[in-house]
């Protein structure tokens, strides 16, 4: 898996893969290296701030990330990030399934 | 058990409500399972399924339920594998009535079909009960509560095998208590062996939504390709008597089992990952091992615990009206900017001409939509669809933006097409927690 060359990585999507749940109005992603080397890269990158500031109509409540190190993983927590969640949002996305891809989207930065 | 009784093969033959068939029927034929687990529950879909069951009292299982049983319950039967279902949802006796009958027209005699109740706890709580994880009671929703369940544990589901069980059906059991139930049986494990019980939860959990482990949700063309998708194979867990697993799938069937796969699911709907609750212990999943052996192999091991929970958490579900949605299409050059026109022609007629009060959600596929909120969009796309919806307890208010958006067919922007309008019932859920020791499940063996 993950054919892109080092040179060609311009998003997070590029070193890493995620999954989204959701439980009421709380989302969760979780993130995951496909080379452990660039676990302190997707660290740097994915920061709590930058999550809520990336999204800030969206992500209304509390962030928190868990970080599964020998699986070189992270889990983000996000609350009351649903817009209300699957009872109460008019997305078309209500469960917010394709939260994983607004992760995945983000810019990388090498150098950060 | 194969092997000299010290693996125990748990197969998954469903892990949603709409899940497919045929990979299941496959798997009952050349799976050599023990147990077949099939997860057909949602925290929603109980709900919905007590609405089915106040307005026919013989209704409110599994709308597949016959397909499934008719499907497997003569392989099942043949290679001696116990199914454990929670298709009953919100009438668990008539499912197993339903079975019962099936299993008749089909001409299997001696099975033994155990029907769980008691996860219906509406007149057990207290309406001054308050929400689990967000202020408020119960009282204070003022809706039409449509049911109340507990999720149920092992416990509940152990003395229904114990009793030779062929089929357990169930309505509101956990999700992971489906699969540890068997294994707490079959290797005696009690409630005091907590590393043990995480080790089985932690098997149910990665299993229990079905090709979500075996490379269903997980392709990304390019970059997280999985091999033949459109026959995926449901998954299987080996289990060892201390719990640890091997995650596989059968030979000659799409997808494919790794270390990636297992590390999504293992997380998937998971916060803390060092508690993970459940009626049957408090999980730590947090120094998971995972060795991928090649070959649709990894395997998994090194769950922790901590004893289970005082409460049960208890889906209580509300009468929430409906959400009504309408959308028109526009292709072609300008058809963002026609899109555009329609979205502010809909929103001036429903708040202005019709003083609609409801939040008016708009917008436009193919520029932005589900990511909307979160501030992105693609701006130069040729093909886009308006969609509009809104939640209302009002069937008239929701009539009312179907037509409004149809009307843009003659009095909109042009070249506007394909409209489509429809109103679903929709349903609240909230959590509550229940003292475990005033719930009481119990058990009935139905015969053929």
């Amino acid at each position: 898996m993950n054919p892109i060359r080092r040179n060609e990585r311009s998003l997070v999507r590029d070193i890493a893969h995620a999954r989204a749940g959701d439980k009421g109005n709380t989302s969760n992603v979780n993130v995951w290296v496909y080379d452990p080397a660039d676990f302190a890269l997707l660290k740097r990158n994915l920061t709590v701030e930058r999550i809520k500031r990336e999204f800030p109509r969206l992500m209304r409540g509390a962030v928190t990330r868990y970080e599964i190190e020998h699986l070189h993983g992270l889990n983000f927590v996000m609350r009351d990030a649903l817009e209300g969640g699957v009872n109460a949002s008019l997305n078309l996305d209500s469960h917010g399934k394709s939260w994983s891809y607004l992760i995945l989207g983000l810019k990388l930065d090498e150098k950060s | 058990m194969t092997e000299g009784n010290r693996i125990f093969r748990i197969g998954t033959g469903a892990g949603f409500a709409a899940d497919r068939l045929d990979a299941a029927v496959d798997l009952a034929h050349r799976g050599k399972l023990d147990v077949m687990v099939l997860e057909c529950l949602g925290e929603r879909t109980v709900a919905f399924a007590h609405r089915d069951r106040l307005a026919d009292p013989r209704r409110g299982y599994n709308h597949l339920l016959d397909r499934r049983m008719r499907a497997l319950l003569p392989v099942c039967h043949a290679s001696g594998t116990t199914i454990i279902t929670n298709m009953g949802a919100a009438n668990p006796r008539a499912a197993a009535e339903r079975t019962r009958e099936i299993a008749r027209e089909l001409g299997i005699s001696g099975l033994r079909i155990a029907c769980i109740e008691g996860d219906d706890v509406s007149g057990l709580l207290s309406p001054d009960q308050p929400f689990m994880d967000e202020p408020g009671t119960i009282a204070a929703i003022e809706r039409h509560i449509v049911g109340m369940n507990a999720y149920l544990g092992a416990d509940a589901i152990i003395p229904a095998l114990d009793a030779g069980a062929d089929v357990v059906i169930g309505g509101r059991l956990a999700d992971p208590s489906m699969y540890l139930a068997p294994l707490m049986s079959r290797f005696g494990w009690k409630n005091s062996d907590v590393a043990a019980l995480a080790a089985g939860t932690l098997v149910g959990h990665l299993m229990e939504c079905g090709m979500q482990i075996t490379g269903g949700y997980f392709a990304d063309p390019g970059i997280k390709d999985v091999p033949d998708l459109a026959r995926c194979g449901y998954p299987i867990a080996e289990v060892s008597a201390d719990g640890s697993a091997v995650i596989t799938k059968l030979p000659a069937t799409g997808g494919f089992v790794t270390a990636a796969t297992v590390k999504e699911q293992l997380l998937y709907e998971v916060h803390d990952p060092a508690k993970y609750l459940t009626p049957d212990v408090t999980a730590d999943f947090s120094h998971v091992e995972i060795e991928d052996h090649g070959n649709d192999r990894v395997r998994v091991s090194s769950a922790a615990g901590r004893p289970r929970p005082e409460h049960l958490k208890v889906t209580v579900g509300f009468d929430a009206g409906v959400l009504a949605e309408a959308g028109v299409s526009y292709a072609g050059p300008s058809a963002g900017a026609r899109g555009r026109l329609a979205a502010q022609i809909v929103e001036s007629r429903l708040k202005i001409t019709h003083g609609l009060k409801s939040d008016i959600r708009i917008d436009l596929i193919g520029v932005s939509s589900l990511f909307a909120t979160a501030g992105k969009a693609n701006t130069d796309s040729e093909d886009v669809r308006l969609r509009v919806a809104i939640r209302t307890t009002s069937r008239e208010d929701a009539e009312l933006l179907l037509w409004e958006v149809e009307s843009l067919l003659c009095c909109g922007p042009a070249g506007g097409g394909g409209f489509r309008g429809v109103i679903t019932p929709a349903i609240m859920t909230k959590s509550v927690l229940i003292n475990r020791t005033i719930v009481h499940p119990t058990f009935e063996m139905f015969e053929t």
